[in-house]
């Protein structure tokens, strides 16, 4: 990202060091990661060493500094998920597109991320799939949602509809 | 104050236009929870619909009402007649339930969970009060009152039910009359280390400083925790009416919300309402004709456990790795920016309306002496009716998993609570009351609220194991106690999974714990062995069982286990078969299929699949070559 961009991104920020994450958020969410290029110009706008920027952003697991992978596969590790088996998503993840956590398929298509915690522990387990959140997944279910990925190159916009993408209903207790 | 009388005049006049119209309302939860069942795909059928049917209505966008495992929730008023709630709503039934209630005034009583009318309409129509449900019966909402009533995004609603009132109220105590008010509430931090509030206000208020802050803690990091991100979601003026109150009580002039990324509608929400005070005049310079200022702003956390400690917090907000710092000082007394800093929970800023605009005497009414007040939990896991759930303090574990959770379908094993820094509490403990000493002398904490029911299907070693993985990855390695504690900690649950484990290591796991307990630098790295000291308490024999038997019960630890199918169980549908992705079980239609172990991955998803509970884990069938002796 060149200087004027990031200028224009930054224009009600305080040049301090406390808007400095602020502004790594920024940058990523208008280019995907965070560039070398990027982080030169941001230690010059705020005055801080680029050694500084590294320091910080790399202590936080959301900056990245690679280009990020054209869809978002995310595979949930809360509690509530863990529990309901998404430690078997992961795997199934792995099995599917040989993909460990940080990772992107060779083409650029998936970009695989395990997450702590998406907050929707009611319907573990869930994946995030290009900001979609997909609730009670099984293996079954995210084998689908792969093939569509790795077939079309980006998943159709439908969120979870079907009856059996619902939530199960339990039966109540006698 | 004449200012303010004039908005919320508006504000009711707006509301009532909704309430009174004639004009049929529909409210769907569009909170995380509701569209990750769905809810948006609903919402389009419902717009769909009356657009068919060439019928205006108003649509109400709500937050989450408690009961996740009913979404997506989508409820009907139609003029004159009270609210119904339908739950799992696709939106073909979302079509269905509307053109039969629109054209035929037929309202589907069998389709309906419940109802917010009175008991006529139930003699009427057979539909049950929605808060007679078993789940929401023995719960108290004064937190998340507005919750499921109101459209979050539109301050005109919160304004009508009776919001900044708690703020007005304030604004006639003065500050310290503030302060008296939140002591005589007996409120405790509800960010779970149970701290009274009044207290932290004090110090606060009395520190010097030429600036002050307050700093509300929205990074719920806890995984299997979502109760702040649900009260932002559905009623994030609340929280900030909270921070407002605090603002003023201490003398403060900037409030940040510190609000994790990963809660997108949150972030989106707070932003919303913050403009919307500002164009109301409830923030900026001289609010209302007090003479007090106050601004807030939203920071958003960039994905690191331990920013959830303050120091660490503070840290982060300042621009730097979010690491703690020893205490003291305290961030009261020197907190951003070497100013007094006054943090509290996004709970404990929800409540404090309530507080000033009823009284603290009032609020102390609920709960028990010394634990006063209601607070939310989220109730998931193996729990049949998971959501997130409001209850009086002092309420017992068996009300809170049985009552309101509908207990367990697979026999109940154990209570998880207070996240990964909390523990592991076994069915000896349902009687204990959820208050802040008695987790404590359980070995747990009360933590932030997150519950996690476990049944037989979880292994408790694979437990730990899975906390100290987070705990491991999350610590920020200032400090070595809780760096290297933590590390030798998950290595050794690691080789007790694997089926490697000697007596010795659990000598280790209780040194280490130790060891971190009393030297790690800040409140993380402090209760990051609770997981694995709780499960030790109780569950000992199951790390015995994996230690000395070689096996894991539950069938999780893979290599401790292998999958057996039970002849008599089985009725050969080949479900099994199917999913089976190692081609490790065979047999023929409508005869008992057989496991060939040696193939199988132990990927459990035969086991996920079979009804017929035909597929049990038993003890690897082979001795392990290893033999150890001490």
């Amino acid at each position: 990202m060149e200087r004027s961009d990031i200028i224009q991104l930054s224009k009600d920020l305080v040049y301090e060091k406390g808007s400095l994450i602020p502004l790594l958020q920024r940058v990523q969410q208008t280019e995907g990661y965070i560039s070398e290029e990027s982080i030169r110009e941001i230690a010059r706008l705020l005055k801080i060493s680029e050694n500084h920027i590294y320091g910080v952003a790399s202590f936080y697991s959301q900056f990245r500094f690679q280009k990020p992978g054209k869809n978002k596969l995310k595979v949930c590790l809360g509690t509530a998920c863990h529990v309901q088996g998404g430690q078997l998503l992961a795997q199934e993840v792995e099995k599917q597109l040989g993909l460990h956590s940080g990772e992107t398929t060779p083409d650029g298509n998936i970009e695989y991320e395990e997450v702590m915690c998406l907050g929707c522990c009611a319907q573990a387990a869930v994946v995030e799939i290009n900001g979609l959140i997909y609730s009670k997944m099984t293996s079954e279910k995210l084998i689908k949602k792969i093939n569509e990925l790795t077939s079309h190159s980006e998943i159709s916009a439908s969120l979870p509809v079907s009856e059996e993408e619902l939530p199960q209903i339990v039966e109540e207790s006698a | 104050m004449q200012r303010f009388n004039q908005i919320k005049q508006n504000a009711l006049k707006n509301w009532k236009t909704i309430t009174n119209s004639s004009l049929p309302v529909i409210y769907i939860g569009t909170a995380s929870c509701g569209r990750a069942a769905g809810a948006l795909k609903t919402l389009e059928a419902i717009q769909g619909t009356l657009q068919e049917l060439n019928q205006p209505a108003y649509i109400l966008q709500v937050g989450c009402i408690g009961p996740c495992y009913l979404e997506p929730l989508m409820d009907i008023q139609l003029p004159g007649k009270p609210r119904i709630s339908y739950s799992k709503v696709t939106p073909e039934k979302a079509h269905k339930i509307l053109q039969a209630a629109l054209v035929g005034d037929d309202l589907s009583p069998s389709l309906a969970v419940g109802h917010f009318g009175d008991k006529e309409f139930t003699k009427e129509t057979g539909i049950p009060p929605f808060f007679d449900l078993a789940m929401l019966k023995p719960q108290v909402r004064i937190i998340l009152r507005n919750c499921g009533f109101i459209d979050p995004e539109n301050l005109d609603h919160y304004l009508a039910h009776d919001g900044y009132a708690g703020f007005m109220n304030a604004l006639e105590k003065g500050p310290t009359g503030v302060i008296e008010e939140v002591k005589e509430s007996g409120l405790r931090g509800r960010g779970g280390a149970g701290f009274p509030t009044y207290k932290k206000w004090e110090i606060c208020r009395n520190a010097e400083g030429e600036d002050k802050y307050v700093i509300c803690n929205a990074d719920e990091g806890d995984p299997g925790a979502f109760m702040n991100r649900s009260l932002i979601e559905g009623d994030p003026h609340a929280v900030l009416e909270g921070m407002l109150i605090a603002g003023y009580a201490i003398g403060a002039n900037h409030g940040y919300v510190y609000v994790r990324a990963e809660y997108p509608l949150a972030v989106l929400r707070l932003g919303k309402a913050i403009q919307q005070m500002r164009q109301a005049g409830l923030l900026g310079i001289d609010i209302l004709g007090s003479g007090f200022n106050f601004d807030i702003n939203v920071k958003e956390g960039a994905g690191a456990f331990v920013c959830g400690e303050e120091t660490a917090m503070i840290a982060s907000l300042e621009g730097e790795r979010g690491m703690p710092r020893p205490r003291p000082p305290f961030p009261a007394e020197k907190g951003l920016n070497g100013m007094p800093t006054l943090i509290n929970n996004t709970e404990t800023f929800g409540i404090l309306p309530n507080v000033l605009r009823k009284g603290g005497k009032w609020f102390s009414q609920f709960g028990t002496k010394g634990n006063s007040g209601t607070k939310t939990f989220s109730l998931v896991g193996k729990a049949r009716h998971t959501g997130l759930i409001e209850v009086p303090l002092g309420m017992t574990l068996r009300q809170i998993v049985f009552d309101i959770g509908g207990g367990t379908i697979k026999p109940f094993k154990a209570v998880q609570t207070g996240g990964p820094l909390g523990g592991c509490l076994s069915a000896t403990h349902l009687d204990t009351p959820v208050d802040y000493e008695n987790m404590r002398a359980s070995g747990s904490i009360m933590g932030s609220g997150g519950l996690i029911v476990l049944d037989e299907s979880t292994c408790i070693v694979d437990l730990a194991r899975y906390f100290l993985t987070f705990s491991e990855c999350e610590s920020c390695g200032k400090c070595t106690p809780c760096r290297i504690g933590s590390r030798i900690l998950l290595e050794t649950l690691e080789k007790i999974a694997r089926g490697e484990g000697v007596d010795e290591d659990l000598d280790v796991l209780y040194r280490v714990a130790d060891t971190m307990q009393r030297t790690a630098l800040c409140g993380a790295g402090q209760t990051a062995p609770n997981p694995v000291l709780t499960t030790l308490k109780y569950f000992m024999n199951e790390y015995q069982t994996h230690i000395h038997g070689r096996y894991c019960p539950a069938g999780v630890c893979t290599e401790l286990f292998e999958y057996r199918i039970i002849p008599e169980k089985c009725p050969g549908c080949g479900r099994c078969a199917q999913v089976c992705s190692s081609d490790a079980i065979y047999g023929k239609k409508k005869e008992p299929y057989s496991i060939d172990t040696e193939k199988c991955i132990r990927c459990r998803s035969c086991y996920e699949v079979c009804k017929f509970d035909a597929i049990v884990p038993v003890p690897v069938s082979q001795p392990m070559k290893v033999e150890v002796t001490l």
